[in-house]
């Protein structure tokens, strides 16, 4: 089973290496936000965290529909010209990271991006890769994570329900 | 029952006609979502691609510059493509009928109409013959229903005010006349709002209107009393066949919102009013431009409730269920 502290631990190392560049902490709604504010106050970053909703992103809203529980995208700083570390809690196909890209360039044109997850898992159906990973795992058909939280964070894995 | 097409078997909402019936956590939704919107009215980039490549005409058979041009802008924050049609030069002027000018636009792919008609039931009516693809919003249908500025009025009180439980809302004027009003009341209740009120002239007001759950008075001075929110109506001369009221004078002596009969509310109270505003008609300029005055933020947030209004009718068009 993943220890998430380790996982956490883990990650603030790899976030550590890129503090010359004052990057500024995105986190994605929600288990994206817990992780990166566990990571803003271990790393003691100075700009405020900014979190992400991509509910008006999403590849498959044509599909699903509008998610009623829509949270408000918050970048308290301007991204114009910054280096960014991007924070998920699991990358799985790479479409969460996609519609998140797009919102950013919605905001600013940044420096530069780096995607920092909790947990790398396979499945992807994107060209996108992390830069800092927690922990990595590979899942029966099936399976999904899921994270929970925001205190204290745990990760279960799950049985997909259909 | 127009409820009844509104909604589809899933509980999903297919077309947006009317506020009555809709439930509390069904305008909850709204205008959280829309609360969403609002700050993407504040980016640099005010615009998102949730609606990419959907058509929305926007069907109005009536004047109208705010609200056609709030769904206008609303669609392009979505990145629909929007189309203006106005009756003035439109084919049902050569003798095409409604329903056929309707199915030529579907023909052009169609994915969203946006209706106004002077003729009560006009949206309903098209909502029934559209493929099941097509959505219908009616942003005004003669005396019927404005429900999309019934719920930018529940998400301004609601930003200003917190809540409803504990409210006292005066809706004034030309009840008679007004979708607005019912369209209001209908919200009102639903949310459960401590009061609502009606104020007018036993001429302007709807018989029945207790029954929706309103009191009516005939005086500003009862009617005002220790309210929270004052709603104030335009007087629809264009509607009123004979003579409803004395005088325009006469009127606005009896029934005017002076900063005087503002006093008589609750000190915190706010004042609203859906447009166009017939100064020193049904509101003086002192009020209407006044401190408690939120007439401009209503228009604001008439985008943003607009906005979540296409995206929950747009994103509930498939029959797939929700994968992860």
């Amino acid at each position: 089973m993943i220890d998430v502290e380790e996982a956490l631990a883990r990650m603030a190392d790899g976030i550590a290496l890129l503090k010359d560049q004052r990057p500024v902490m995105i986190g994605i709604h929600t288990g994206g936000v817990w992780v990166a504010e566990r990571l803003h106050h271990r790393l003691g970053l100075a700009d405020a965290l900014g979190t992400l909703d991509i509910s008006f992103y999403r590849d498959d809203f044509s599909r699903v529909g509008m998610n009623p529980q829509v949270k408000t995208s918050q970048l308290p700083v301007s991204l114009e010209g910054r280096h960014i570390v991007l924070v998920d809690d699991v990358l799985h196909t790479g479409r969460t990271i996609r519609a998140a890209l797009n919102e950013i360039f919605d905001f600013a044109r940044p420096a530069s991006i780096s995607l920092a997850v909790l947990i790398v898992r396979d499945g992807r159906e994107l060209p996108i890769q992390p830069d800092v990973v927690g922990a990595a795992i590979a899942l029966r058909p099936g399976e999904h994570l899921k994270l929970t939280g925001p205190n204290p964070l745990g990760i279960k894995i799950m049985e997909k329900a259909e | 029952m127009i409820t009844d097409i509104q909604v589809d078997d899933h509980g999903r909402h297919r077309h947006f006609l009317t506020t009555e019936g809709l439930s509390a956590k069904a305008i909850g939704e709204i205008l959280d979502t829309a609360e969403s919107f609002i700050s993407v009215g504040e980016r640099e980039i005010k615009k998102v691609p949730l609606l990419r490549g959907k058509t929305i005409v926007n069907l109005f058979f009536e004047a109208s510059t705010r609200t056609r041009t709030t769904f206008e802008i609303a669609g392009k924050r979505l990145s629909a493509d929007i189309i203006n049609i106005n009756t003035s030069v439109s084919a049902t002027q050569k003798g095409e009928s409604l329903l056929d000018t309707v199915r030529n636009l579907e023909a052009m792919h169609t994915d969203l109409f946006v209706v106004r008609h002077p003729v009560s039931g006009a949206a309903d009516l098209i909502a029934r013959s559209v493929p099941n693809h097509v959505h219908v919003v009616n942003a005004g249908d003669g005396r019927h229903a404005h429900p999309t500025q019934g719920l930018l009025d529940m998400f301004t009180i609601r930003r200003y005010k917190g809540g409803f439980a504990n409210l006292k809302v005066a809706i004034v004027g030309d009840v008679l006349h007004s979708r607005v009003a019912r369209s209001q009341i209908h919200a009102l209740t639903a949310l459960g709002t401590g009061e609502v009120r009606v104020i007018g002239p036993r001429s302007l007001l709807p018989f029945a209107v207790e029954s929706l759950g309103a009191k009516s008075y005939t005086t500003m001075a009862e009617g005002l009393a220790g309210v929270d929110v004052i709603i104030m109506l335009r007087l629809q001369f264009e509607r009123m066949s004979g003579a409803l009221i004395p005088s325009a004078h006469e009127y606005f002596s009896l029934y005017g919102l002076t900063p005087e009969r503002l006093a008589l509310a609750d000190p915190e109270a706010i004042v609203m009013h859906p447009g166009p505003m017939n100064r020193g008609l049904e509101i003086a300029s002192e009020v209407a431009d006044g401190p408690q005055s939120v007439i401009l933020p209503q228009v604001t947030f008439g985008i943003a409730v607009r906005m979540a209004i296409l995206a929950r009718l747009a994103g509930a068009a498939g029959t797939e269920t929700k994968s992860p």
